[in-house]
């Protein structure tokens, strides 16, 4: 008989992630119940910038995907690991500074953020030093993960590891290429990519950190808690293979799916496009897999909130893995695009999967570290019930706003004009949203018993730090072929080398994604040159870095589609060579504000600059918040030089030496601008002021082609 | 030059998204093959791995 090793599982790492996740969860769900009442009622944010939308918009995303679902990720994953390998984690060490690095990272993510530095690239917004530092803690987490798979006690590892590991590759590629950029100050900088590239690196991110940080590692999650939540194993390990490899082998390609109809070349979109169809194999398959595994368990259902919770999250995924690849149809995204029916299907997945297998996860997991019982199972059928009705009340009046609005937008008068307003498609939706807020509040409700009913299993139950656990030492483990056992070639390459193995595909799989990437970013005539478009002058782009910083991209598109009612509505549809010194790209995801990319010359600076002031002055009922210190502060003209330099770097055509002349250029458009401000009634203007960058900014959005004959523009052949 | 102008040179750039797609394509092959044709008591015993 061989002796079994004594050792034990780090539980206090995994309480610690775990009360991080609850804290953290509460303080994202109330950012974002925060933010969409403020886009009901747009005052809410007292004229303070800092809590302004276009603000905390970014923390909202940032902090329930990376605090919220990061958290429960480590969570889940140091006590699956450390569970499935039979060992404890590789270093204790690299386990703390894993810890409090990331929630160092939250925390000045969160200040940074609404201070208004960011990169504007959805979900990635973070600035290069804390874009580095999340790197960094990356590997460290994933060196503690390799090291604990190296010392496992377990022949085989489990595929719920294998989803794990798949994230961390998938997310270390996705977060440096995403990431790339040029600083030019400290917390500033240019992204390497522009326009159409740029677009098409930020979705293929953007649709991956979907993929790789909101669903793989929740399915590791699944493989995982499921199975002991139902004590039972899983319905079939075979499907959950081909479900680990059908899904990473087939995210990867579907980004472009956010393009369609963009200024994106075509056959790239239809890449997108087949790939998100065949997503749906994959994921159903995954969802019936811990469906059918809980179906085992069914008697058990009525009485266990943690398998309610599993039921409507895995059901939850179901639907949005079914309408994501339904929406990535050009017909359906026709609609889709641009309004709030991506919201409503992002919630969908998030609210219901994701949220939900986080919090059955904790009620499950908690009780046990702490050798007690969940201190009220009423309590948590109660946030079951009002965190079920919140998702529904979130989702079920956005999708009506959304098919409302588009219908809306595209609806013609017998003689040929528009029928609505832009404005007008908006008021019409606005119950919708303070519906949507309401039911965001009462899923925020839930997450707060959830935290209470918690803390009081915490206070009820004792914790260990170290629970003691025995397992065979690895090399005294049975080999099939010892015990008679009929072998094969599979047995031998895979099972023996199963790190070697898993890693050797990983990198195909990184491989196959930035040789994917790589022909479409650098094929030259797939942005072709338009001879008129020019690169912003330093006032100009001045105003830009004012509007990034703003947020204006996430209410105002910058992309006019190729749709009769877009280009009667707001001009001559996009082009992709219009984009080419965009560093980086505004054309935005959703439309609570009209397009912008031909709002250049529509309106005088006076109108620009008593909107910015009064948003209802010039446009009654418009939900846009006021942006009174656009017309106080004074723009940082002395950045500029530097601004000018990095986008040389980068192959914007500035011409040599204009970094010095910049500055004198920046103040002879100041100030031209302002004198035709106060020729149009605004006395109060002055040159030095932020607003007058930004309107000489919007001034020249989408205005170079209007420079040249039709005839002469030389358009994408993709178009 | 620029690190893009030197990709840029590169000839037949076309061929490696068809390289990549080869390249997923088989590690997704031996993956299901090895899925279907692995033995049912040793799928079992890894299910069953969480539980024991």
């Amino acid at each position: 008989m061989i002796q079994k090793e004594q050792f034990y599982y780090d539980n206090k790492i995994v309480k610690q992630f775990g009360i991080a996740t609850i804290f953290w969860g509460v303080v994202g769900m109330l950012v974002g119940v925060i933010a969409a009442f403020e886009i009901a009622f747009p005052s809410l944010n007292g004229g303070i910038s800092y809590i302004t939308f276009g603000r905390i918009r970014p923390i909202h995303t940032n902090a329930v995907i990376f605090a919220f679902v990061g958290n429960a990720v480590f969570a889940a994953s140091y006590y699956a690991f450390q569970r499935v390998l039979k060992t404890r984690m590789y270093s204790d060490i690299l386990s703390k500074i894993h810890l409090w690095g990331w929630q160092l990272i939250i925390v000045l993510g969160a200040i940074t953020l609404s201070m208004g530095y960011t990169s504007s690239k959805e979900y990635a917004e973070l600035e290069w030093p804390l874009d580095i530092a999340l790197a960094v803690v990356w590997i460290i987490y994933g060196i503690n993960m390799i090291g604990t798979m190296l010392k496992r006690r377990e022949r085989h590892i489990y595929v719920a590891v294998w989803f794990f590991i798949g994230t961390w590759v998938a997310v270390a590629m996705l977060h440096i290429v995403n990431s790339l950029a040029l600083p030019y100050a400290f917390f500033h900088s240019y992204s390497a990519f522009a326009g159409v590239k740029d677009a098409l690196v930020q979705w293929w991110y953007g649709h991956n950190a979907v993929a790789f940080f909101l669903t793989t590692p929740m399915l590791g999650l699944m493989y995982y808690f499921v199975p002991k939540a139902a004590n039972r194993p899983i319905y079939s390990y075979r499907w959950s293979i081909v479900h680990f490899w059908g899904l990473i082998f087939i995210y990867i390609w579907a980004g472009p799916h956010h393009l369609l109809y963009t200024a994106l070349p075509q056959w790239v979109q239809a890449v997108g496009t087949a790939f998100s169809i065949m997503l749906i194999l994959p994921s159903w398959g995954g969802m019936l897999n811990g469906l059918f595994t809980i179906r085992g368990a069914w008697a058990d259902v009525k009485d266990s909130p943690v398998l309610k919770m599993f039921i409507v999250a895995l059901t939850c995924y179901g639907m949005a893995t079914l309408e994501g690849p339904l929406l990535s149809l050009k017909t359906l995204n026709a609609i889709s695009h641009f309004t709030d029916w991506t919201v409503a299907h992002v919630h969908v997945g998030a609210l219901g999967f994701n949220g939900f297998l986080i919090f059955g996860m904790l009620y499950w997991m908690i009780p046990k570290m702490w050798n007690t019982e969940l201190a009220s199972k009423k309590m948590a059928n109660t946030h079951f019930l009002i965190g079920t009705i919140g998702i529904l009340l979130y989702a079920i009046p956005l999708y009506w706003a959304a098919f409302t609005q588009s219908l809306m937008w595209k609806q013609f008068t017998e003689s040929g004009q528009l029928k609505y307003q832009f404005l007008e498609t908006v008021t019409h939706i606005w119950p919708a949203y303070v519906l949507r807020g309401v039911g965001g509040l009462l899923y925020l409700t839930g997450a707060v018993l959830c935290a209470i009913n918690l803390y009081r299993t915490m206070k009820q139950g004792s914790f260990v730090n170290n629970e003691a656990a025995e397992a065979v030492p690895f090399k005294y483990l049975p080999k099939p072929e010892d015990q008679n056992q009929k072998t094969y070639w599979h047995n031998r390459v895979i099972e023996r080398r199963p790190i070697l193995l898993t890693f050797l595909s990983l990198v195909a799989v990184g491989i196959g994604g930035l040789v994917e990437l790589t022909p479409s970013l650098l094929v030259e005539k797939d942005a072709a040159v338009i001879s008129v478009v020019e690169p912003y002058t330093p006032l100009e782009l001045t105003g830009r870095d004012i509007y990034i910083r703003e947020g204006c991209y996430l209410c105002h598109s910058q992309m006019v589609r190729p749709f009769r009612d877009e280009i009667a509505r707001y001009g001559e549809y996009s082009k992709a060579g219009e984009f080419i010194y965009d560093h980086p790209f505004q054309w935005g995801s959703k439309r609570t504000g009209p397009d912008l990319h031909r709002i250049g010359g529509k309106y005088s600076h006076s109108w620009h600059y008593m909107h910015m002031d009064d948003p209802q002055s010039t446009s009654p009922g418009s939900l846009m918040p006021h942006y009174p210190w656009l017309l106080a502060n004074k723009a940082n003209f002395a950045l500029v030089p530097n601004k000018i330099r990095t986008l040389q770097k980068l192959g914007v055509p500035y011409p040599e030496g204009y970094d010095e002349k910049a500055i004198d250029e920046y103040h002879q458009q100041a100030e031209k601008i302002t004198s035709e401000l106060i020729e149009q009634n605004i006395k109060g203007a002055t040159a030095d002021k932020e607003i007058i960058a930004l309107i000489a900014y919007l001034q020249r959005l989408g205005t170079d082609i209007k420079k040249m004959d039709k005839t002469g523009v030389t358009q994408s052949d993709n178009q | 030059m620029k690190f893009s102008e030197y990709i840029k040179n590169v000839e037949n750039a076309d061929i490696y998204p068809m390289v990549s797609l080869v390249i997923f394509s088989v590690v997704f092959l031996i993956a299901a093959l090895y899925a279907f044709t692995a033995s049912k008591k040793k799928m079992d015993d890894n299910a069953n791995i969480p539980l024991k």
